[in-house]
């Protein structure tokens, strides 16, 4: 075998050009490595223009030679043309957006088919049912984890993890007949065993999102 | 067809070894042609347990190595006809065996044998892994507290996942809840689980309890299988064991500590 093909997280920096002056840009990047000499030494860098920002091939290139004279590891450019990219000779990276600020969108409870569990989930297993509902009738262990990007259902004892919503509806609930959960989650919202109330364990209980705070009550009697 | 037992738990400790030596004993008194394979190779025992260590020349390992035979490597039982045991290898490690090595050797012994018991090594690594591969039944060795409960549940999810049988798609392993180290008066003062307790965690069929006692000791030391012990409450928890597994309807013995002082004192 000649080659092998792997995918490796790793930690690289992103330089965010702010103004179209690149004069400026690389002084005050001298100002930042006279405090930090090493800090950015060898370590991978990617040049993102901001957006707004009228951007030259000419001017990529200036940054770039600047950021070689002082031994960065330029990688890449994104928020740009691919056209100007390649005007630059830099690969552009494509899947590399800014954090969004904004809370993502709450996504509907997936419709797809229900995928039906009848063997035990024993402690270290995973099982996600992606896309639609998950229903268990067997017992779930300690130390397992069930996920769904819908609801969850267990007919059962709860003994292990249960995340509905996982790809973040807030509509999801999970349900069971016995719930001894180490934690229960929805939407990424979660409660530990230690934070739920003593009296819902060993019962029928449901749990819902309410904000964004969970909530569990039992299953038999809704009245809270 | 020879039907492959293994004997397996996780964790260490809490008599996978005894277990597999009694049961194959008791097998093999049955009238079944028994071999027990030693998977824990660099930590040989059970040939101690079975008492016969001075008669290891061959092991496993030379046998996967294509070293010695099978019929070299395998140590006939003096006290019991029908028992064979196959040794472990001391000097080297769970990777000597390889899965076509073990698959081998496995085929080789079902020709000669009606049961092949697999005592595996603790843990879920190579050596467990190897030992529970090819599994027709497994005992899942439990004693009755709250980490030894946790890993038997863990080597449940890897019997129904990572075996021959559920790889192929076939009948999933036979799964057997041997609970040990049993004390009935330390489950009443609430230090140990309950029989109850554990088969509600684990929701597997439960096929025996084996009583803490000092039987069990007394044989190892002696290098006799405790099954063969039959005054002792270890011998006979082993013996109705196998009768269980063999389909024999038996009531379990040893839930309850009957005898008191009076009765002791007594013969009771």
């Amino acid at each position: 075998m000649a080659i092998e093909i792997k995918g490796r997280m790793g930690t690289f920096m992103v330089l965010r050009m702010l103004t179209a002056d690149t004069a400026e840009v690389l002084r005050q990047l001298d100002g930042h490595l006279s405090t930090a000499p090493d800090l950015l030494s060898g370590v991978p860098l990617v040049l993102a223009p901001a957006d707004g920002l009228s951007v030259t091939a000419e001017m990529l290139r200036k940054v770039v030679l600047g950021l070689k004279e002082r031994g960065f590891l330029q990688v890449g450019v994104t928020n740009v043309s691919e056209s100007l990219a390649s005007a630059a000779d830099l690969g552009l990276m494509r899947n590399l957006a800014a954090p969004s600020r904004e809370k993502p969108v709450a996504a509907a409870v997936a419709a797809g088919p229900a995928q039906v569990v009848s063997q035990p989930v024993r402690s270290g297993q995973q099982i996600y049912a992606r896309g639609g509902d998950l229903v268990v009738t067997a017992p779930v262990s300690a130390g397992a984890e069930i996920m769904a990007d819908g609801h969850i259902h267990v007919y059962n004892t709860l003994r292990g993890r249960a995340l509905a919503g996982v790809q973040g509806a807030t509509e999801a609930r999970i349900f069971c007949t016995d719930q001894r959960a180490e934690l229960l989650a929805i939407a990424g919202h979660y409660l530990l065993s230690d934070q739920i109330d003593p009296a819902l364990s060993g019962i029928s209980t449901m749990a819902w999102l309410k904000g964004d705070l969970l909530q569990i009550q039992s299953a038999l009697n809704p009245g809270g | 067809m020879a039907r492959v037992v293994v004997v397996t738990s996780g964790k260490g400790g809490v008599g996978k070894t005894t277990t597999s030596a009694a049961f194959g004993a008791g097998l093999a008194r049955a009238g079944h042609r028994t071999v027990v394979v030693d998977f824990d190779v660099g930590l040989r025992n059970l040939d101690l347990i079975m008492g016969c260590e001075r008669r290891v020349v061959y092991d496993f390992v030379n046998v996967i190595h294509g070293e010695a035979n099978l019929n070299q490597a395998l140590i006939r039982d003096k006290r019991v006809e029908n028992l064979a045991i196959l040794p472990a290898s001391q000097t080297r490690d769970k990777d000597a065996l390889t899965q076509e090595g073990v698959e081998k050797v496995l085929e080789g012994l079902a020709e000669d044998f009606d049961y092949i018991v697999c005592d595996s090594p603790a843990g879920i690594e190579r050596g467990a892994h190897l030992a529970m591969y090819y599994a027709d039944d497994a005992l899942v060795v439990t004693n009755p507290e709250v980490s030894s409960v946790r890993d038997s549940d863990r080597v449940l999810g890897l019997l129904s996942s990572k075996t021959r049988r559920a790889e192929r798609g076939e009948d999933p392993v036979k799964e057997h809840l041997i609970v040990t180290r049993y004390s009935p008066s330390r489950v009443g003062k609430g230090e140990m689980l309950s029989v109850e307790d554990v088969c509600e965690i684990l929701s597997i069929n439960l096929l025996g309890v084996i009583p803490e006692s000092t039987a069990v000791l007394n044989a190892s030391n002696a290098g006799m299988p405790v099954i063969l012990d039959e005054k002792s409450d270890a011998g006979q928890a082993y013996s109705d064991t196998v009768a269980r597994f063999l389909g024999e309807e038996r009531d379990h013995r040893f839930l309850t500590d009957k005898k008191g002082l009076f009765s002791k004192l007594f013969g009771g």
